[in-house]
């Protein structure tokens, strides 16, 4: 319980309070620098609060300087095209975050708040400014914003190791092969950003057949792009030795299950060969949609059986399906970045596949170029899934080697 | 983009400058919608427009908001236009006027500067330590630009309930954006263009401005063949919304010549 006189220390230090705290001292002594200024910025009145922030007199700011002339250039361009015309705009300007040259040369960061009064027909008539003292947490900005920076480099980096990575899995071009003519299309997933797993590869073996290879490691990310790598050079190494694309699969099957890897993935290999001036195609598929052969506008069919998928069981069910490859005849390999590319619940499918290629039909790098088309314009240009498409045909004249 | 005014009228097109958007004209443009067709936008990147219109490949000159002006001239199938650029949009307007000039009839060129920084004899105000300062500026002001706000100030047009917010969002720009922007503003070099821009054209100069200097304003005129200069009794940068009359005045007589 408080006593009476208790009571009335605690009164009479509310009045001796109310009665010291009078309109001067609440200008003058305000816990804010305070100034006054002409709807042009010309300085007209100011507190002493803000002479003891910036360590001007009031003879060199009232009537001399304009709020502007005490920031950095930086600042006078800020405030020029951005708070300036705020307040105009708006009758106020909030949180503003600038810096103050103070008389001795010295920087202080501030936060400035200011409102744009009016005369009664709307004519501007005074702005009035506080400006907080803002060195801490100005400071504690920065260290936020290099953060900041610091993590944007990062991911600018990673991206880079990304699109580098990105690199090895495929070639930088498909090769020129006399008789034939190859197209291919790589788009990773999304924004291009992560690696993801699909890969492909054309290449010649020394007995003048050629070998295309395509395949899609699950998942995505570094991992998946390591694997993606030790298929492609698995199938470079295996293709030497084995006769036929199976051969090819078998191998990589046993060095994903041999290997320290914790991936399965699919793929496909086409053994292309040119005996009398024909072409022979062999493919064989690891777990992957067979090629579409495309023999005419009306006739596309699929190519060779799915077989099982890669990295999962000792022995997988490979088959090898050949066909004589006519001039005019096209194949198309692809990942399921086109079969499976999705809108809402829909898939593109195969029968959009069709459609694309029969629309695109002739040159490769027409049909390729179709297909990816009408893929990203499904998924309205952002792919969910990686996507690879080679295309090969076989000219219509060929000339003998 | 609005258009207004009269609907067969002289098209005037007014284009805002670094930092803001077409509320820069709101004192201004009015005055002339009773004779001419007032077309009024905001740039790639800027105010209200749409979001997917910037493209950070390509807006990394002027000539590029440039070709967005001619675009924009042709689609609404403009003839005789008189383009009215505040600050940096008057090299913009300078640059379409090069690109197409049958479009163009006069030109306004408010607070002009062909080249920002200082280089051997010619002074355009700053150094580039000033503009990396600028950049900091810019930085720190943004740190309360937030995923939550950006939405609202990208333009809601379909959501009128947001307006109360909207008229916060003056002068507001996606961070990343008004970085590049003050980058290719600022570090722009037109000088050259200069003699080559045959339209007439009015440079509108205030007697005190931080951005551009008067004799930057001379500069301007006495390096083109076809222009001539009216000073305008005006603190600052912005003589559209400081003193909103005289500009108006001077555009006026300008238009009617």
């Amino acid at each position: 319980m408080a006593t009476d006189v208790q009571r009335n220390v605690a009164r009479e230090s509310f009045y001796a309070a109310l009665l010291d705290d009078n309109a001067e001292k609440l200008y003058e002594q305000a816990p804010c620098g305070y100034l006054s200024t002409t709807p042009d910025g010309l300085i007209v009145k100011v507190n002493q609060t803000f002479l003891a922030l910036t360590g001007y007199t009031r003879d060199d700011l009232v009537g001399r300087r304009t709020f502007a002339d005490l920031l950095t250039v930086g600042g006078r361009i800020y405030h020029e095209t951005h708070y300036a015309p705020m307040l105009q705009l708006q009758g106020h300007a909030r949180e503003i975050a600038l810096e103050l040259v103070q008389a001795d040369g010295g920087r202080l960061p501030v936060l400035v708040n200011s409102v744009l009064e009016r005369l009664d027909d709307g004519a501007p008539a005074v702005v009035r400014t506080a400006v907080f003292d803002a060195t801490e947490r100005r400071a504690y900005e920065r260290e936020l914003l290099q953060a900041k920076r610091r993590a944007e480099e990062s991911e600018a980096h990673a991206t880079d190791l990304a699109r580098t990575l990105q690199k090895t899995l495929i070639p930088p071009a498909p090769p020129q092969i006399p008789g034939l003519d190859i197209a291919a299309a790589y788009r990773p997933a999304g924004t291009g950003d992560e690696v993801g797993g699909d890969f492909y590869d054309i290449f010649e073996l020394s007995d003048g057949s050629w070998v295309i290879g395509l395949g899609d490691v699950r998942g995505k990310g570094v991992q998946a792009a390591v694997v993606a790598a030790l298929a492609r050079h698995t199938i470079r190494a295996a293709a030497v030795r084995a006769g036929r694309p199976s051969e090819v699969l078998r191998v990589l099957n046993t060095v994903l299950l041999q290997g320290d890897v914790d991936r399965f993935c699919t793929s496909v290999v086409l053994f292309l060969r040119r005996i009398d001036n024909v072409w022979h195609a062999i493919v064989s598929c690891g777990g992957h949609a067979p090629p579409l052969l495309v023999r005419s506008q009306k006739d596309l069919s699929a190519f060779g059986e799915p077989g099982t998928l890669l990295g999962v069981v000792d022995d997988p069910a490979v088959v090898d399906t050949a066909v004589t490859f006519k001039p005019g005849e096209s194949l198309v390999l692809f990942t399921d970045g086109v079969t499976e590319g999705r809108r809402g619940r829909e898939f593109f499918g195969e029968a959009r596949l069709e459609a694309a290629v029969a629309a695109n039909r002739g040159a490769a790098q027409s049909i390729v170029d179709g297909v990816l088309d009408d893929v990203l314009a499904f998924q309205g240009d952002y792919p969910r899934d990686d996507i690879a498409i080679v295309v090969v045909g076989v000219e219509a004249a060929t000339p003998a080697p | 983009m609005s258009i207004s005014g009269r609907a067969d009228g002289q098209p005037m097109v007014f284009a805002h400058g670094f930092g803001c958007d077409q509320q820069m004209w709101r004192h201004v443009a009015p005055r002339f919608a009773d004779r001419f067709k007032i077309v009024l936008f905001d740039h790639a990147g800027a105010g209200a427009a749409d979001p997917s219109a910037y493209d950070p490949a390509r807006h990394t000159t002027l000539q590029a908001y440039a070709d967005d002006v001619v675009r924009l001239c042709r689609e609404l199938e403009l003839r005789d236009v008189i383009f009215v650029g505040h600050s940096v949009s008057a090299m913009i307007g300078g640059l379409a006027a090069l690109s197409a000039p049958e479009l163009f009839a006069k030109l306004v060129f408010v607070g002009p500067s062909p080249r920002y920084i200082n280089d051997a004899d010619y002074v355009g105000g700053f150094t580039d330590d000033d503009i990396d300062e600028l950049l900091d500026s810019l930085e720190s002001n943004y740190l309360g630009w937030s995923s939550v706000m950006a939405p609202v100030i990208m333009g809601n047009p379909d959501r009128p309930q947001l307006g109360a917010e909207l008229t916060e969002s003056f002068c507001r720009t996606d961070p990343d954006i008004a970085r590049r922007f003050a980058r290719v503003t600022f570090r722009s070099d037109n000088r050259a263009d200069l003699p080559r821009i045959k339209t007439p054209t009015l440079v509108l100069q205030c007697s005190n401005d931080a951005i551009a200097p008067v004799a930057v304003g001379q500069y301007v005129r006495d390096s083109m063949p076809n222009a001539s200069l009216v000073m305008l009794d005006a603190t600052g940068h912005c003589p559209n919304l400081s003193a909103p009359d005289a500009t108006a005045a001077a555009i006026a007589a300008f238009v009617a010549e």
